[in-house]
């Protein structure tokens, strides 16, 4: 036997007659031919008969879990900058594995898996793998493996990947494998074998090449068009997180204590944003203030509520235990508030006026919000009537948040503040009737 | 000031303190962790799962990269086998974790402190993973990197721990208060002539050298190996290695103890809390001494291995209240056992949060209650 620089001289450690021996041997002859240096290789194994052999391999070697050994190659062959990469992995390893192959093929990992498909897997005693062909025996199977094998090749090719082969484990086929190691993308070779100590046993006679043939398996070459090949380049003059525009302080605020504000209405309806904008207005105006939004998995169906913390004092805590302000613009938020609503035994409800109202010993003001200002902007309308009847801080803060947050904010905010005027007239029309008729 | 969330600040940070590639499996509350990440990290994956999420991140950590994921407890769950691995095989990783409410998939837009215990016990044979949680905006921003230096310098997978909460939430904040993130200092390889992937050096770290240089062989192995990365059934050298992997974690403690201790003379009391109840407890000492009630307040950062200097600073106490955001007192499980301590007592709750009110109750409370549920 020659002496490969790529291995050690010991015997190598499988069963007398298993193909694993070819494999190994010719994976080190294929090596060679490429001029490669063993340091230049780095073999990746994982749990089965194939994966022990690593110790015997001069090269860089990762030794790592049942199946995923091509995913694990996968990010090995991406950071390095140079170098081949071969994986080993058994039928049983690319069974548990397949998603990783599709990826490595659909990306194109720049690396070379060697599927060492001996018809089972043989570290747990002998059962069939989603490769084995149906009727094949084996020891935890002996009537015969009953369910359909897929073709591993047909997948992985489909997937993309640049090189595909299916070699008979017998003979000298190093030159299949120079081919595929010569692939700058992702390749695959699936070594047809027949387990000796519990395939041979069980399928007496059995032959590769007839085993192959009989389950609709054919030997050959399978390519796609070459594609970029996957190598991380770091890019280290990202820019930062933090660029964006700080929030000035424009305005002052009225408000001396902490104050809870949820906000309920329906998804699509704005409520995110008007939320998200509320919390700007209020650091404008001088004070601290957070945001959250809840809403169901679906997101673009169904409730969409938000809470907004504002106080004059940095917020620790960001939770609303009873909202002192509760702001329902559809029948979804209210849904979602209502036995809240019911707990309130003080506080303000602005809702809209097409609601039903639910019992709660807030102070309650019903106005036309989506009726003016559409389901879209009810939210905004109503946080402007807010801040106008409260002035927690000026209506301007909020209307210029607006004004700033898109393309056609100006136009929003401007239809706002008439609306905002309507409202306010009407309602200091009612007051001046209601204070007549005292 | 910007009205900004945690997820900006951790990714920023992160990437500051030079983390290298991020991959990652978007899972409600650790979404916007990856979309910032895509947008800023060096390079960036996005992975079809968490298996095949975390198998990327150990080969690219193999080749001498800093690689970083987020995700929560049903991500965290399929990567358990592969950190694992990478606890095995030595490899340097960081894993957010944002906390959401389970079991299983629970509810993934409500907060919780429910994984602690988890990862307890997340490596086989109860070996220590570096656990290190934020308990705060500003955290957001100075923790990171420690768990990124943490994770080089001792070659392992870290957990940085954090929750919906603060994760998602957007707060007012100053920017101008954040301290200089440094870059990590990368621990390399001398310049030797014989080379062992798994030789201790003297803090029983092995020296790093990634696959794929052409000075020395690497091996590295996530079954029992010696000290050259070769399997090993039982054999003296290859237990040898794996008890080192245990020592390891707790020679090096200090290196990444970190925690807020705010002691006031005379009280008989200390908080502590972590995660997103960690908040709620600075206000209810605020709250607790603006009625004179005199109380401490602890707020670990390292989590795991727990630093002796907590059980220092506990046994001070003769009254120790731990709030926390999960329904058994994982936290105070783990320093106190099933068995508890007399005057200890808990904080818990269950897809709510710990409300400041509710810690004062139980700090002015009297007798001894085994925990209370909101």
């Amino acid at each position: 036997m020659v002496e490969s620089p790529f291995l050690s001289p010991e015997p190598l450690p499988f069963c007398p007659g298993c193909s694993h021996h070819l494999v190994v041997r010719q994976t080190a002859k294929a090596l060679t031919r490429l001029g490669l240096k063993p340091l230049e290789v780095v073999l990746v194994t994982d749990i089965g008969c194939h994966g022990i052999v690593d110790p015997f391999f001069r090269t860089h070697t990762v030794h790592g879990l049942h199946g995923r050994s091509s995913a694990l190659g996968a990010g090995i062959a991406a950071g390095l900058k140079k170098g081949k990469v071969v994986v080993y992995m058994g039928d049983g390893g690319a069974s548990i594995g397949i998603q990783h192959l599709i990826e490595c093929a659909r990306m194109n990992f720049p690396l070379t898996v060697l599927v060492l498909n001996n018809m089972l897997y043989g570290m747990t005693g002998g059962q069939p793998s989603s490769l084995t062909p149906c009727g094949f025996k084996t020891p935890l199977r002996p009537e015969g493996k009953l369910e359909p094998h897929y073709d591993l090749c047909r997948i992985v090719h489909s997937a993309g990947a640049e090189y595909v082969s299916r070699l008979n484990g017998t003979g000298d086929f190093s030159d299949g494998l120079v081919e595929a190691f010569s692939v700058p993308g992702f390749s695959l070779v699936e070594v047809v074998e027949i387990c000796t100590s519990y395939g041979l046993r069980y399928n007496p006679g059995q032959k590769t090449e007839a085993l192959a043939q009989n389950a609709g398996l054919e030997f050959g070459v399978w390519r796609n068009p070459a594609k970029p090949v996957l190598r991380l380049t770091l890019d280290t003059n990202r820019a930062s997180l933090l660029d964006e525009e700080p929030i000035t302080r424009q305005w002052t605020a009225k408000v001396e204590n902490r104050l809870g504000i949820l906000l309920g209405g329906s998804a699509g309806g704005g409520v995110q944003q008007a939320a998200e904008l509320l919390a700007r207005a209020a650091i404008v105006s001088g004070l601290y203030s957070t945001k959250k939004g809840t809403y169901p998995v679906t997101v673009g169906t169904g409730y969409s509520v938000a809470e907004v913390v504002i106080d004059r004092q940095p917020i620790l805590y960001t939770g609303i235990q009873t909202p002192d302000v509760v702001v329902v613009v559809s029948q979804d938020g209210l849904s979602y508030t209502e036995k809240l609503l019911s707990k309130m035994s003080q506080g303000l409800l602005i809702i809209d006026e097409s609601l039903t109202l639910p019992p709660s010993g807030a102070k309650v003001i019903t106005q036309p919000f989506v009726k003016m200002a559409g389901a879209k902007n009810a939210t905004l309308l109503a946080l402007l009537y807010f801040l106008k009847s409260t002035g927690t801080f000026p209506v301007e803060a909020l209307l210029n948040q607006i004004k700033n947050a898109s393309r056609g904010g100006a136009e929003v905010a401007s239809r706002l503040e008439v609306q905002l005027s309507e409202l306010t007239k009407e309602e200091e029309h009612r007051s001046a009737e209601e204070h007549k008729e005292v | 000031m910007v009205l900004t969330d945690g997820s900006r600040l951790i990714i920023e940070s992160l990437a500051r303190a030079g983390a290298d590639v991020f991959v990652g499996y978007p899972i409600t509350p650790a979404n916007l962790l990856y979309r910032y990440a895509i947008m800023r990290f060096p390079a960036a994956l996005s992975a079809p799962d968490e298996i095949t999420t975390m198998q990327w991140l150990c080969g690219f950590s193999a080749t001498g990269l800093l690689p970083v994921t987020a995700t929560s407890f049903p991500g965290f769950a399929l990567m358990l086998e592969s950190i694992n691995m990478a606890y095995m095989m030595e490899l340097p990783v960081v894993v957010v974790l944002a906390q959401r409410l389970g079991p299983a998939t629970g509810s993934a837009t409500a907060g919780a402190d429910g994984d602690l215990l988890l990862l307890r016990g997340t490596i086989s044979g109860g070996h220590p993973l570096p656990v290190i949680c934020i308990n705060s905006l500003e955290d957001c921003w100075t923790v990171p990197p420690l768990a990124l230096a943490t994770a080089a310098s001792l070659r392992t997978p870290v957990v940085l721990l954090t929750t919906k909460e603060i994760v998602m939430t957007q707060c007012s904040f100053d920017l101008k208060k954040l301290p200089e993130v440094q870059p990590i200092s990368r621990p390399g390889c001398p310049d030797v002539e014989h080379y062992e992937p798994y030789a201790p050096g003297a803090d029983l770290v092995p020296h790093f050298l990634p696959v794929g240089n052409t000075l020395h062989q690497v091996r590295l192995n996530a079954s029992t190996h010696n000290q050259q990365g070769i399997i090993q059934h039982l054999s003296a050298p290859g237990l040898e290695n794996t008890a080192r992997l245990e020592k390891k974690m707790y020679a090096n403690l200090s290196r990444y103890t970190r925690y807020s201790l705010d002691e006031e003379t005379g009280a008989d009391t200390l908080i502590v809390a972590w995660g997103n109840a960690a908040l709620a407890a600075r206000e209810a000492v605020k709250l607790l001494r603006s009625k004179g009630k005199k109380v401490s307040l602890l707020l670990p950062n390292t989590l795991l291995p727990v630093p002796p200097e907590y059980l220092d600073i506990i046994s001070r106490y003769p009254r120790v209240v731990v709030a926390e955001e999960n329904l058994s007192g994982h936290f105070r499980t783990v320093l106190f056992g099933v068995q508890g301590r007399d005057g200890v007592v808990g904080v818990n709750s269950l897809g709510k949060m710990i409300a400041p009110e509710e810690i004062v109750d139980r700090v002015m409370e009297n007798g001894r209650v085994a925990f209370f549920i909101s």
